[in-house]
C-alpha cells in the first residue's frame, strides 16, 4: 500500500514523515512526533481526549488521517505555554482546579483555547456546549467551566476572579 | 476552621494549588501509553464474540503471515508454563487465556505480538477461531435454579453456580420485629452493572531483562505493591520472585477502582516479554475496557423496613443476589466477600437488622470492583435511602422529616450499629439543616405543590448517607492475607527540604499536594518543599494502594505519624541547639522556641541541618522516619444531598435542575481538592442514576460496549453542582480527617432517584429502577395515564 | 482501534476525483470522515481505496441563488451554524446542525456527507425531506438532480452511483410566511436520535397551511416522509390566535365542519407516529419511539408555526 509524504507544522515546527494511508493523525502526533500530551480515550470519536487544533479548528485527531493533515498547522497542548509561562487558560485550570487525573485536560485545553479565540466572553451555557465533545470523568465539569471563565476574564484584562473555595 | 499554619507553610485547611498540575497542563504527564522502550513490541488481543462455548480450533497461520506479526500466544502456550490460570484477589481463579472454553463475550482468546500497534491489530483480525457455542447463563436468578448448568466445572466440588453466602445481623430478632411491626414496606431493586470508564483505559509495558532475570512492569495500577506480590505468586514458579519484580505505576488517567484488579492482558504482556526477551506494550481500547474489564455493582436487592405507625424505623432486612460474572474477581477485603454492605443501616438508629448476600456465577465478565466506593457501600446506601423514602410515603411524612426523626443523635457517638460497626463520629442533623437551608427546601415544597396542581412534574429528593472508609484495621482487613495498613516514609534533607514516599497511588486525587500539606502541617515545612512520590515498588514503602477512599485515612495518617516521629527527634535537636531541656520548648508550626523567651528559637530547617552536622551526643544522625499505619477503626463520613428534578411529561426526560451536596468528611486537608472530589463523585453518581448501565441480552451480548451506548455524562447533562460542608472530626484519626473521594458517588444516585420518585409519588409510584431512562419514566407516565 | 489497510487519494479537482472513482477498485468517497473513519476503525468498512474530496476547491460554499439555498459538498456543520442566511431564513437547518454529534465532530462533518451516508439515524435527511431538497450528483456523465424523495432507499443505501459525488444540496427558498423546526430527542449530547422530527410549513396570508413537509429521523430503515401528517395539516388554519379574534376563528372553524388547531395538530402528530417503523433497542421500545414521534411532531409543528407567524 502506498506511503505518503506528509509535512505538518506542529506548534510552529515543521515535521515531515513518510506514513501509511491509514495512519491516524493522533498516532502521527503521539508515536511519530513523540508529543504524548495528546491522548486517546475511545474508539468511537466520543471522548475528545485527542483534541488538537488543525488550522485553528479543534478536531478529534483520532478521526482524521495523518495524510489529511498534510500541509496543516497543528496545535497541541505542548504548544500552549510560551516563554512567558502558561497560557491564561492553563493558568485558569490550575487556579480553579479544572483537572484531576489530567487525562482529558489537553483536549479540554485545546477546545477551550479555540472557544476563547472565537468568543472572548462565553456564557456558562456556551462553555458547556463547547466542551460537550470532551468527556471528563473526574471533575464534574464545574471547575472546567470556571477555568474558562477565569481565562476569559484574565484575557480581558480584568482581575482574576476570586478563588473557588468551598463555602 | 481557620488553618493552623501560614499560607507559606500551607498545611491543612489551605486550598493549595496542585503540585501535579503544571506537568499535566503542559502535556508532560507520563501515562502508560506515553512510555516507549527500545525494541518495544506490541500486544493486541483476540477476543471471543460469544458468551459461552468451546474453542474448537485457533488458526494463527494467516496472522503469522502478516508483516510485523511475530507471535500469537494462546492458552495452550501458557499452559506449558502453568500460566493459563491466575488467582483473583478474592481467592477465586480466572483464566489468563482459555485452553478450551470461553466464559464471556470479549474474553481474551489469544495474544498477538507484533512490531507495531497497526500490525498487531491486523494480526488480531486475521486470527481465525472456531467456536462451538453453548447456551449461556445470563440471568443470575436462573443461575441458581436446579436445572442451571454448572459453569465452573473447573472447580473441584463446585456443584452449582453459587459462589458464597454471606450474612450479617440477628435474623431471628429481626424477623420478630417484622412480625410485630405496625408498618412494613418492601421494595425490590437492582443496582445495575456499570463501569468505571476512566478516560484512560488500562495498559502496561512489560520489560523482562533475560540477562538479569529481572522484570519491570509499568502499569496502570492503583495498588502497585499488592500487584507485585500477586505477580510473584502467579509467576514465582517460573523464576519471577518478588525481589526480581519492579512494578511502576505512572500517572494514571483515572482509576476509580477499575485499576485494582490484575487483568489477563497484563499477564499476557508479561508472559510475552519473558518469552521473547523484549519489552511488550499492551494498551486496551475503549471497547475492550467496557466489555472485559471488571464491572461494578450488579446487586439485586429485596429490602424491607419495619417501622412503627409514626415512621420510626425498627428494623431492616435485605436479601441480595450478587452477579459476579464467571469469577469472583472483585477487590474486597478477604473477610468481606460482600464488602462493607453491612453499613446498610446507614444514618438511622434501629433496633435490629439482617442482611444476606448470595453471589453467583454467570457468563459475564468477572469483577465487582469497588467503583469509587468503599466495597459495596453504594449498593447498601442506595437500597436504604430508597426504601426510607418508600416508608415516608407510606406513613405520609416528608422524607426529610422522616429521616430527621430516625437519625442517630449526635450524642450517641461512638455508635454501635446493629450490624457491628462502631461509627466514630457524626452530626447528621447539622448536615441536613445546612442542605435544606442551601436549597431552600420549604420554598421548593411550595413550588412543587403549585406545579402539581397545574399538572407539572417536579420532584425533590433527599439522601442522608453514612459512608464507611479507610479499610482497614488489621484485625479484620486483609487482601490475600496482607493486612490493609498503609505506609509513609519521610526524609528531611540537610537544607530542610523533604521527600515523602507512600504506599498508595494517586489517580487524580492530588496526593502530591495533600500529602505534602499533611507533612507541612506536622513539621511546619512549607508544603512546596515536600516532594511526594508513590507508585514505584523499588522506592516506595509497602502499602495496599489507593481505592475505597483509604488513602487519607491510612497513608495520610501514616504520613502524619512519620512526621511526628521526625518532629520528636527535631525537638531533641532543638533542645540541644537552644541549650535547654526538651520540656522547656514550645512548638509553633516550623519553630521551636524556649518557653517564656519566644525570641530564643530555632526553625525546623535549622534542626534538619543540625541532624546532619551538629548532633547531640547519642542521637542517631539523619532525619528520617517510617510509619506503617494500622488504623484503630474505620472512618464514617456522612452527608445530606438534596436534588430537584423536572420531568418532561411528553418524553419522560428527567433534568436535574439543582443539586446541593453537604458533606462531612471530618477535618479537611485541602478544601479545593475536597470540593473537586465531590464534584467528580456527584457526576459519577449522576451517570448511573440516569444514563449508565451495562446490560446483556439473553445470548450474553454486551449492549453498551462502547461510548456510543455507555453514556458518560457530558458538561451539558451535568448540572452546576452546589456544595457545602460541616466538620465533625474523626476522633481516632491523627488528623481528624475521614476521607472523601467517594461519598458523592454513593450519595447522588439515591438522591436523584428519590427526586424522580417524589415527582411521581402522587400517582402512586414508589420506586424507579436506575438508570432512570426517559423511556422508563414515560412507561410509568403512560401507565398512570398522565403521559403528554 | 486501527483502520485496515487502504490506499488514499486526494484529488485536486472534481474531474480528477471522478476519474479516480472510475478507475479504482472498491473506492469510497470521503468528505468529513466523521462517519467513514469511525467505521474503518471498527473495521465495519474495508474499502481498498479512499478518495478524499476535502482538497477540491470550490465545494465549500453556501449561497442563496436561483430561488434556492445551495450547500456545497464540503460545507461543514459548523459553517452552516455560523452562516447568517441560514440563521435568518432556514432556522430548521440551524436546529438540525446544532443537535448533531458534538461541536468538535461538527467542525469536520459535512452536510452532504451526512445525507450521502444514507444512515436513517442521521439528522439531516429528515430535514431535507421536510424542505423538499434536491440532491445534485456529479458523475462521469455530468450532473443530475435527484429529488429527496427518490434519494434514500434503505439502510446506508441511496440513489448515488458508486462513481458519483454528491456535490450540492439545493433547498427551495422558503416562501414569505413559512417556518420550520427540527426537534430531536437524544439520550445525551453526541447520541443519535431516539426520534427526530423536522417540520417545515408554508402559510398563506390568512394563516392557512399551503404546504407542509415532515420528515422523521431514526424511526425506520430509511428516513421517513410523514405524508399523511403533511396532508392533515395542509389546508388547515392553525395559527394560535389569541383573544377575541382567536375565539371567532375557532368558532368559525368548527361551524365550517373543521377541527380546532389543537385537534389538527394532534391528528397530524398521530399520523406521523403511524408512519414510523422503529425497532426496539437501547433507546427505547417500539411503542416509546412511536409515541416520541407523535410528541415531537406536535411540538415541532407548534414551533414551526410560531416561526412562520413571526
Ligand atoms: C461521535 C459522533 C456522533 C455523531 N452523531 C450524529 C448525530 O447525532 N446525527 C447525525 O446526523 N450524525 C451524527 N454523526 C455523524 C456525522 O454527522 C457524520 O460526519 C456524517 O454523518 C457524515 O459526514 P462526513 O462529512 O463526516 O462524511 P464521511 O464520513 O466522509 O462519509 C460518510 C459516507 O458518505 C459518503 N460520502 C461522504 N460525502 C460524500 C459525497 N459528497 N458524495 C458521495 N458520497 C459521500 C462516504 O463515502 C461515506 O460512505 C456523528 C458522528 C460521530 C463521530
Ligand atoms: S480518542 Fe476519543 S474522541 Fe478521539
Ligand atoms: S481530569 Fe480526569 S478525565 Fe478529566
Amino acid at each position: 500500500m502506498a506511503r505518503h509524504n506528509v509535512t505538518v507544522t506542529v506548534n510552529g515546527e515543521a515535521h515531515s514523515r513518510e506514513v501509511d494511508s491509514r495512519l491516524l493523525l493522533v498516532h502521527l502526533i503521539r508515536d511519530e512526533l513523540a508529543l504524548t500530551g495528546t491522548h486517546i480515550g475511545c474508539d468511537t470519536t466520543h471522548c475528545g481526549a485527542c483534541t488538537v487544533l488543525v488550522d485553528g479548528v479543534p478536531t478529534k485527531s483520532c478521526t482524521v488521517l495523518a495524510v489529511q493533515a498534510d500541509g496543516a498547522d497543528i496545535g497541541t497542548v505542548e504548544g500552549l505555554a510560551d516563554a512567558n509561562g502558561m497560557s491564561a487558560l492553563q493558568e485558569g485550570f490550575m487556579q480553579e482546579h479544572g483537572l484531576q487525573c489530567g487525562f482529558c485536560t489537553p483536549g479540554m485545553l485545546m477546545t477551550g483555547t479555540a472557544l476563547l479565540a472565537a468568543n472572548a466572553n462565553p456564557s456558562e451555557a456556551e462553555i458547556r456546549e463547547a466542551i460537550s465533545g470532551n468527556l471528563c470523568r473526574c471533575t464534574g465539569y464545574v471547575n472546567i467551566v470556571k477555568a474558562v471563565e477565569y481565562a476569559a476574564a484574565k484575557m480581558a484584562g480584568a482581575d482574576a476572579p476570586a478563588d473557588g473555595e468551598d463555602n | 476552621m481557620a488553618p493552623r499554619t501560614s499560607a507559606k507553610i500551607c498545611g491543612m485547611g489551605h486550598s493549595m494549588k496542585r503540585k501535579e498540575d503544571p506537568r499535566f497542563l503542559q502535556g508532560k504527564g507520563n501515562y502508560i501509553d506515553d512510555f516507549t522502550l527500545p525494541g518495544m513490541l506490541w500486544l493486541d488481543i483476540v477476543r471471543s464474540p460469544i458468551a459461552y462455548g468451546k474453542i474448537v480450533n485457533i488458526d494463527t497461520s494467516k496472522a503469522l503471515e502478516i508483516d510485523g506479526v511475530l507471535a500469537v500466544l494462546t492458552g495452550k502456550d501458557l499452559e506449558a508454563y502453568n500460566l493459563h490460570w491466575m488467582p483473583t484477589l478474592m481467592s477465586d481463579t480466572q483464566m489468563v487465556l482459555p485452553t478450551d472454553t470461553v466464559m464471556y463475550q470479549s474474553q481474551e482468546v489469544a495474544g498477538v505480538i507484533a512490531t507495531s500497534r497497526y500490525a498487531a491489530a491486523d494480526g488480531v483480525a486475521a486470527v481465525e477461531v472456531e467456536y462451538e457455542p453453548m447456551k449461556p447463563v445470563i440471568d443470575p436468578f436462573q443461575a441458581l435454579e436446579d436445572d442451571a448448568p454448572v459453569l465452573r466445572t473447573d472447580k473441584e466440588g463446585q456443584e452449582d453456580n453459587r459462589i458464597w453466602h454471606w450474612e450479617a445481623g440477628d435474623k431471628e430478632a429481626t424477623d420478630k420485629i417484622f412480625d410485630e411491626a405496625d408498618v412494613v414496606v418492601r421494595e425490590k431493586m437492582h443496582v445495575p452493572r456499570i463501569h468505571v470508564a476512566s478516560i484512560e483505559t488500562c495498559g502496561c509495558l512489560a520489560d523482562f531483562n533475560p540477562v538479569e532475570g529481572h522484570l519491570t512492569v509499568y502499569m496502570t495500577t492503583q495498588a502497585p505493591h499488592a500487584i507485585r506480590t500477586v505477580l510473584a505468586l502467579v509467576a514465582g514458579h517460573v523464576g519471577l520472585s518478588e525481589e526480581k519484580i519492579r512494578v511502576v505505576s505512572p500517572d494514571i488517567g483515572g482509576g476509580f477502582g477499575g485499576k485494582v484488579p490484575v487483568y489477563p492482558g497484563y499477564v499476557i504482556a508479561i508472559a510475552a516479554s519473558v518469552v521473547l526477551g523484549k519489552p511488550v506494550k499492551w494498551i486496551e481500547d475503549r471497547m475492550e475496557n467496557l466489555q472485559a474489564d471488571s464491572f461494578a455493582r450488579d446487586y439485586h436487592m429485596d429490602a424491607e423496613v419495619a417501622a412503627d405507625s409514626s415512621g420510626r424505623i425498627r428494623a431492616l432486612r435485605i436479601k441480595t443476589l450478587a452477579d459476579h460474572g464467571y469469577s469472583d474477581a472483585q477487590a474486597a477485603p478477604s473477610k468481606f466477600p460482600a464488602g462493607l454492605f453491612s453499613i446498610c443501616t446507614g444514618s438511622y438508629d434501629m433496633e435490629n437488622a439482617y442482611a444476606e448476600v448470595d453471589a453467583v456465577y454467570t457468563n459475564k465478565p468477572p469483577g465487582g470492583v469497588a467503583y469509587r466506593c468503599s466495597f459495596r457501600v453504594t449498593e447498601a446506601v442506595h437500597c436504604l435511602e430508597r426504601i426510607v423514602d418508600t416508608l415516608a410515603h407510606k406513613v405520609g411524612k416528608d422524607p426529610a422529616t422522616l429521616r430527621e426523626e430516625n437519625f442517630i443523635g449526635k450524642e450517641a457517638f461512638p455508635y454501635q450499629s446493629p450490624l457491628g460497626w462502631e461509627y466514630d463520629s457524626g452530626d447528621y442533623q447539622a448536615a441536613m439543616d445546612k442542605a435544606k437551608e442551601m436549597i431552600g427546601y420549604d420554598d421548593l415544597r411550595r413550588e412543587q405543590a403549585e406545579k402539581r396542581a397545574r399538572g407539572e412534574l417536579m420532584g425533590i429528593g433527599v439522601c442522608s448517607f453514612t459512608e464507611v472508609l479507610g479499610a482497614g484495621p488489621s484485625k479484620d482487613f486483609d487482601i490475600l492475607g496482607i493486612k490493609m495498613f498503609d505506609s509513609a516514609e519521610v526524609r528531611v534533607h540537610p537544607t530542610g527540604k523533604a521527600i515523602a514516599r507512600f504506599g498508595t497511588k494517586s489517580q487524580g486525587q492530588g496526593h502530591e499536594t495533600t500529602y505534602a500539606q499533611i507533612i507541612a502541617e506536622e513539621l511546619g515545612l512549607p508544603a512546596a518543599h515536600v516532594q511526594v512520590e508513590e507508585g514505584d515498588t523499588d522506592t516506595a514503602p509497602y502499602g495496599l494502594g489507593t481505592y475505597a477512599s483509604r488513602s487519607t485515612p491510612t497513608a495520610g495518617a501514616a504520613g502524619a505519624m512519620a512526621a511526628r516521629k521526625i518532629r520528636d527527634k527535631a525537638a531533641k535537636i532543638a533542645a540541644h541547639l537552644l541549650e535547654v531541656s526538651e520540656d522547656d520548648l514550645d512548638w509553633e508550626p516550623g519553630t521551636f522556641s524556649v518557653k517564656g523567651a519566644p525570641d530564643k528559637s530555632v526553625s525546623i530547617q535549622e534542626c534538619a541541618f543540625a541532624a546532619y552536622t551538629n548532633l547531640p551526643e547519642g542521637l542517631e544522625p539523619g532525619m528520617e522516619a517510617t510509619n506503617y499505619y494500622d488504623p484503630p477503626n474505620l472512618t464514617f463520613p456522612f452527608g445530606t444531598y438534596i436534588c430537584v428534578v423536572d420531568i418532561d411529561r411528553g418524553t419522560g426526560e428527567v433534568s436535574v435542575r439543582r443539586f446541593v451536596a453537604v458533606d462531612d468528611c471530618g477535618n479537611i486537608i485541602n478544601p479545593m481538592i475536597v470540593q473537586g472530589q465531590i464534584h467528580g463523585g456527584l457526576t459519577q453518581g449522576l451517570g448511573p442514576a440516569l444514563y449508565e448501565e451495562i446490560p446483556y441480552d439473553e445470548d450474553g451480548n454486551n449492549l453498551a460496549g462502547s461510548f456510543m451506548d455507555y453514556l458518560v455524562p457530558t458538561a451539558v447533562e451535568t448540572p452546576a453542582w452546589e456544595t457545602g460542608h460541616t466538620v465533625t472530626p474523626s476522633p481516632h484519626h491523627p488528623l481528624g480527617a475521614k476521607g472523601v473521594g467517594e461519598s458523592a458517588t454513593v450519595g447522588a444516585p439515591p438522591a436523584i432517584a428519590n427526586a424522580v420518585v417524589d415527582a411521581l409519588a402522587h400517582l402512586g409510584v414508589t420506586h424507579m429502577e436506575i438508570p432512570i431512562r426517559p423511556d422508563r419514566v414515560w412507561e410509568v407516565l403512560r401507565e398512570k395515564g398522565v403521559a403528554g | 482501534m486501527i483502520p485496515p489497510q487502504f490506499d488514499y487519494h486526494a484529488p485536486g479537482s472534481l474531474e480528477e476525483a471522478l476519474a479516480l472513482l472510475g478507475e479504482l477498485d472498491d473506492a469510497k468517497v470521503m468528505s468529513g470522515g466523521q462517519s467513514l473513519l469511525p467505521m474503518l476503525k471498527l473495521r465495519l468498512a474495508t474499502p481498498a481505496n479512499i478518495v478524499d474530496i476535502g482538497r477540491i476547491p470550490g465545494l465549500d460554499s453556501i449561497t442563496e441563488s436561483g430561488g434556492s439555498l445551495r450547500i456545497g459538498a464540503l460545507v461543514t456543520e459548523t459553517a452552516l451554524e455560523e452562516n447568517a442566511t441560514v440563521a435568518e431564513r432556514y432556522p430548521i437547518l440551524l436546529d438540525t446542525a446544532k443537535v448533531i454529534a458534538d461541536p468538535l465532530v461538527r467542525n469536520r462533518a459535512t452536510i452532504c456527507g451526512n445525507v450521502a451516508h444514507g444512515d436513517p439515524a442521521n439528522d439531516h435527511p429528515a430535514t431535507m425531506l421536510a424542505l423538499r431538497a434536491q440532491m445534485v450528483a456529479t458523475g462521469p456523465k455530468g450532473e443530475r438532480t435527484i429529488g429527496v424523495d427518490d434519494f434514500f432507499h434503505g439502510l446506508f443505501m441511496t440513489s448515488l452511483d458508486p462513481g458519483e459525488i454528491l456535490t450540492e444540496i439545493r433547498i427551495p427558498a422558503p416562501g414569505e410566511r413559512s417556518g420550520g423546526a427540527y426537534l430531536k430527542l437524544e439520550r445525551k449530547v453526541g447520541d443519535y436520535a431516539v426520534a427526530g422530527v423536522a417540520v417545515q410549513l408554508e402559510l398563506d396570508k390568512n394563516g392557512k397551511v399551503t404546504r407542509a413537509g415532515i420528515g422523521l429521523t431514526n424511526l425506520g430503515f430509511a428516513p421517513i416522509r410523514a405524508s399523511a401528517a403533511e396532508k392533515a395539516l395542509t389546508g388547515a388554519t392553525l395559527l394560535e390566535q389569541r383573544g377575541f379574534k382567536g375565539a371567532i376563528a375557532r368558532v368559525r372553524g368548527i361551524f365550517s365542519g373543521g377541527l380546532d388547531a389543537d385537534e389538527v395538530i394532534a391528528a397530524a402528530a398521530q399520523a406521523a407516529a403511524d408512519a414510523t417503523d422503529p425497532v426496539a433497542d437501547r433507546r427505547g421500545s417500539v411503542e416509546y419511539k412511536r409515541n416520541m414521534a407523535r410528541v415531537l411532531t406536535a411540538r415541532a409543528i407548534r414551533q414551526a408555526l410560531s416561526r412562520a407567524g413571526g
